[in-house]
């Protein structure tokens, strides 16, 4: 298996592992009820460039400041809360199936990140997290010489 | 007050906004409804959407909220982890006909459209003639 630090599509999930981390560190942290499993909630999709690793997440309802991104070394933490839903002696649900509440979910990447070049995006709902690999982890094309 | 046309699956494959050649998966978006002082407030999450391609339609008596989304596929990236997958939003409601359909108030806002459906005042009934022949 070649040691880079990004895998294709088509062979191991390189977030495999982060995952059993983060259902770890999210049972210490997580109070609320989540809806969907339980958990791993925002979920995240992740995209991969030459340069960058994006992560995006879909965090309909909220505004930028009820969304708290956090960045130390490897560890990349999101905290959404969602703003309390209407209440009132007067008000009758029929239905309720959007989230409420508060969670936090920290994932381990695979590189160390600059927290100078964040690039975080908030639009129709949608967060876009872009994130640059650093410099001495991108790779390097290495020429071979011929004797 | 808002019944369901029908239960919707999760994923429908579903031809979006009537054109044929767009078929993308699509989604039912959850929606919270509930009801004070006579009008009933629906909210749909419909992230992803901008505001100028979300639908509310209303024909008699079924409201059909559609959302068409832009997908987030950056030029030069290829998908590394998926949780979630991306399509367009389509739920169906049947309204009671106590809803004063004239006043029906719709925005939309961070990916969550918000629908007012006032209740219209209680129709008296009336009372017919009858002519003596």
């Amino acid at each position: 298996m070649p040691q880079t630090t990004f895998f294709p599509m088509n062979t191991v999930d390189p977030f495999a592992d982060m995952r059993r981390m983060q259902s770890a560190m999210n049972r210490l942290f997580d109070g609320a009820r989540s809806p969907g499993q339980t958990g791993s909630y925002p979920p995240v999709n992740f995209w991969a460039s030459e340069d960058s690793i994006v992560m995006t997440s879909e965090l309909p309802g909220l505004t930028e400041q009820d969304i708290d991104l956090t960045v130390q070394d490897t560890m990349l933490s999101i905290r959404v809360t969602y703003p309390a839903a209407e209440t009132g002696d007067d008000l009758v649900w029929h239905r309720r199936e959007r989230a409420d509440g508060s969670y936090l979910r920290t994932i381990e990447l695979p590189f160390r990140v600059d927290s100078d070049h964040i690039d975080a995006r908030f639009e129709n709902g949608v967060l876009a997290v872009e994130m640059q690999r650093p410099e001495n982890d991108k790779p390097k094309h290495i020429t071979i010489k011929t004797t | 007050m808002a019944q369901e046309l029908t239960t919707q699956e999760t994923r429908d494959v579903a031809e979006a906004n009537g054109d044929a050649n767009r078929r993308a998966m699509a989604f039912t978006p959850a929606v919270d409804i509930f009801e004070r002082d006579d009008t009933t407030v629906i909210m749909a999450d419909m992230p992803g959407v901008a505001p100028g391609d979300v639908d509310v339609t209303l024909e008699r008596q079924v409201l059909t909220l559609r959302g068409k989304v832009t997908p987030y596929a950056p030029e030069g990236y290829r998908a590394l982890s998926s949780e979630y997958r991306v399509g367009d939003y389509i739920r169906v409601f049947t309204l009671s006909d106590e809803i004063d359909q004239a006043n029906i108030n719709a925005a939309f806002k961070n990916g969550v459209l918000r629908l007012e459906l006032p209740r219209s005042p209680e129709t008296k009934p009336k009372k017919i003639s009858v002519k003596a022949a």
